[in-house]
């Protein structure tokens, strides 16, 4: 079944104050779609100016929206997840078109994400409970939460409603307003999305600033009327937006990517079943998203006993990778988002082969007769040793480095040379084997006997110099919400000091 | 005077986006990042705006540029010669670049063992 390039308006507007806004300079950038380069939309290229008011708005929505219940902000969110169901197949295919992902993904595994997100935070405020203790007799501490204020957000590119939707359903059902940045490459989905649900919140309580990081972004990272910052992407932005924190003393919550490890223990040879294929369909992993995702699993760890057996299934399975149209269901990889994300790859491939890496499959762009002006990349697999720079720098392509380990001990020290601690997953019939690399892995998520598996309530963040915070989860709320402390003292006798 | 070996050059292309940029935004540095997004690429900032840490690494200056790092990503560079260029496209860091439509990448190739045996030594933080 093939869907269809989506129609768009000519030019869109920020979102600010519940209303369509022209940027206040009046410049706008040019949006492509990576399927083909071509036009897309125009988008706004704000400045400090557009922030400002934006942050401006969402303070005068903030007091009431701040003490709205949380059975009507959770109401909100359930109208936010049903108006998105409604609209799936209409989000889908923008989110294709301005990602260049295939429609497959976005329509079973991003936009179902993003709906249960909000459903997931709408039932979380619904039924969390503060504390109270006795401290003694007489005195009684309660811990209660009270929102932020306003908070900033800055969206990557590679899940750009998914990544939205991790940040604004926490930070919404925590009674913050936001103003929020989508990505340079992929602002057009989120635009669309306020163009279904701005009218089902308070006017002011979702706010989005279109433009660049250094001109849009770095004005709300460094905003003094701000209280926290989230952000999602690399590690040097991340640094200059936890030194912008810093002159305010704010918190920041930061997602920076990792180099996620994918250990195959010799066990998942020992029967050629459905495990064995789940197993191998798990090293395939890394061309989900054309790899870009912060958790790709971008390096494995084979067994030195299975690792020729094991390879000879899975390169067929990296082969059969269905390549083409986007637009089509059956297309498994689509296009890289962007033309500097794709000369970025075909660089990192190009250091692969000079530092001797051994190029097992793929290993060039992919040319889509149909769509000549596109960013394709082959799946490429690469075997080598991990002090190569493509087992330690995120390529975030569809670019897998392959290594062999001689027992459990030297693949948890592969496993954990690296500067990052995201994803990571082990893959064996062994449960005392599996333990043993749980807690040796340093990274903020492993999975077991599986991959790339995402469901709302299972925490998501890094280790390392991945970042800090906890997404996907309720504990988010707290990372959206300040604590009061109110002890309460029964004793009418005073304590005797004065 | 001893002629040291570079770590780092730069394309004539990169050179002209830096000359353009300088021109609006004074004196700017490079930040080689990590991670995911828009990371394993160089971000080009004003000096005195990215603030360097005490452990940064710097390989070197290109075009009036000083190039630097963090200290545990240059173990992978320390034998890998290293070229700014410049392409068409769109990052979405802060990078000074972006709004011009281009973006800052580096280009890598082992270093010759006649050129690390004369290498110039890297400097350690902002004063380097």
């Amino acid at each position: 079944m093939t869907f269809q390039r989506p129609q768009f308006k000519p030019q869109y507007e920020n979102y600010i104050g519940g209303r369509w806004v022209a940027p206040i300079d009046g410049k706008y950038f040019e949006d492509t779609s990576p399927i083909d380069g071509k036009l897309v939309t125009r988008i706004p290229q704000s400045s400090a100016k557009d922030i400002d008011l934006a942050v401006k708005k969402a303070w005068e929505a903030f007091p009431a929206w701040g003490k709205t219940s949380a059975a009507a902000r959770s109401a909100i969110l359930n109208k936010i997840a049903d108006t998105i169901e409604a609209n799936i197949q209409q989000l889908a295919m923008v989110e294709t078109c301005d990602n260049g992902k295939g429609i497959r993904e976005t329509l079973g595994a991003d936009l179902p994400l993003v709906i249960d997100q909000f459903r997931y935070f709408a039932a979380a405020i619904r039924t969390e409970s503060g504390s109270v203790s006795d401290i003694d007799s007489t005195l009684v501490s309660m811990e209660i939460h009270e929102p932020l204020g306003v908070v900033g957000q800055i969206i990557p590119w590679n899940f750009p409603l998914l990544m939205a939707a991790w940040k604004i359903a926490p930070a919404l059902a925590a009674g913050n307003c936001v103003v929020l940045k989508p990505a340079e490459q992929t602002p057009v989905s989120i635009l669309v999305l306020m163009e279904l649900i701005g009218d089902l919140l308070p006017p002011g309580v979702l706010n989005v600033v279109n433009g660049f990081g250094a001109e849009a972004g770095k004005p709300l990272a460094s905003h003094p009327d701000i209280k926290k910052i989230a952000f999602t992407g690399e590690t040097t932005t991340g640094r200059l937006i936890m030194q912008y924190a810093s002159e305010n003393i704010i918190p920041v919550s930061l997602e920076l990517g990792g180099k996620s490890p994918n250990i195959f223990c010799a066990s998942v040879m020992d029967q050629d079943d459905a495990f064995l294929d789940k197993a191998i369909e798990g090293l395939v992993m890394f061309a989900l998203n054309q790899g870009q995702v912060c958790t790709c699993p971008s390096r494995a760890l084979v067994h030195e006993s299975i690792y020729e057996r094991f390879m000879e299934k899975c390169l067929p399975r990296v082969a059969a990778i269905t390549m083409g149209d986007p637009y089509e269901l059956t297309t498994m990889m689509g296009a890289q988002a962007s033309n500097d994300q794709y000369e970025k790859i075909l660089s990192y491939i190009d250091i692969g082969k000079k530092e001797g890496a051994q190029l097992l499959c793929g290993g060039q762009s992919y040319k889509n007769a149909q769509y000549p002006g596109g960013f394709y990349i082959q799946p490429t697999v690469f075997k080598g040793h991990n002090k190569m720079r493509i087992f330690q720098e995120e390529i975030f392509g569809p670019v897998l480095a392959v290594t062999t380990f001689k027992d459990d001990e030297e693949a948890l020290a592969i496993a954990n040379d690296t500067l990052y601690g995201l994803g990571s997953a082990v893959w064996s019939r062994d449960m005392h084997q599996v333990q043993t690399f749980v807690r040796g892995i340093q990274a903020g998520r492993v999975w077991v006997n599986c991959y790339h598996v995402y469901p709302a309530h299972a925490s998501f963040g890094g280790y390392k110099k991945s970042g800090i915070g906890r997404e996907n989860h309720h504990m988010m709320l707290d990372h959206y919400r300040n604590t009061k402390n109110v002890l309460i003292s029964y004793a009418k006798e005073k304590m005797g000091f004065f | 005077m001893t002629e040291f070996c570079e770590r780092l050059a730069i394309t004539d292309a990169a050179r002209a986006v830096v000359d353009q940029l300088r021109a609006r935004h004074g004196a700017l540095l490079f930040h080689q990042s990590g991670g995911c997004c828009d990371g394993s690429a160089p971000m080009c900032f004003a000096v005195g705006d990215f603030r360097i840490g005490s452990r940064d690494v710097c390989l070197g200056e290109v075009h009036g540029c000083k190039f630097y790092m963090s200290p545990e990503q240059f173990q992978y560079y320390e034998n890998c010669h290293t070229t700014i260029d410049v392409v068409p496209g769109r990052g979405a860091s802060f990078s000074l670049e972006i709004p011009l439509g281009v973006r800052f990448l580096i280009r890598s190739r082992l270093l010759t063992e006649a050129e690390q045996a004369n290498l110039r030594p890297v400097g350690v933080g902002a004063e380097d």
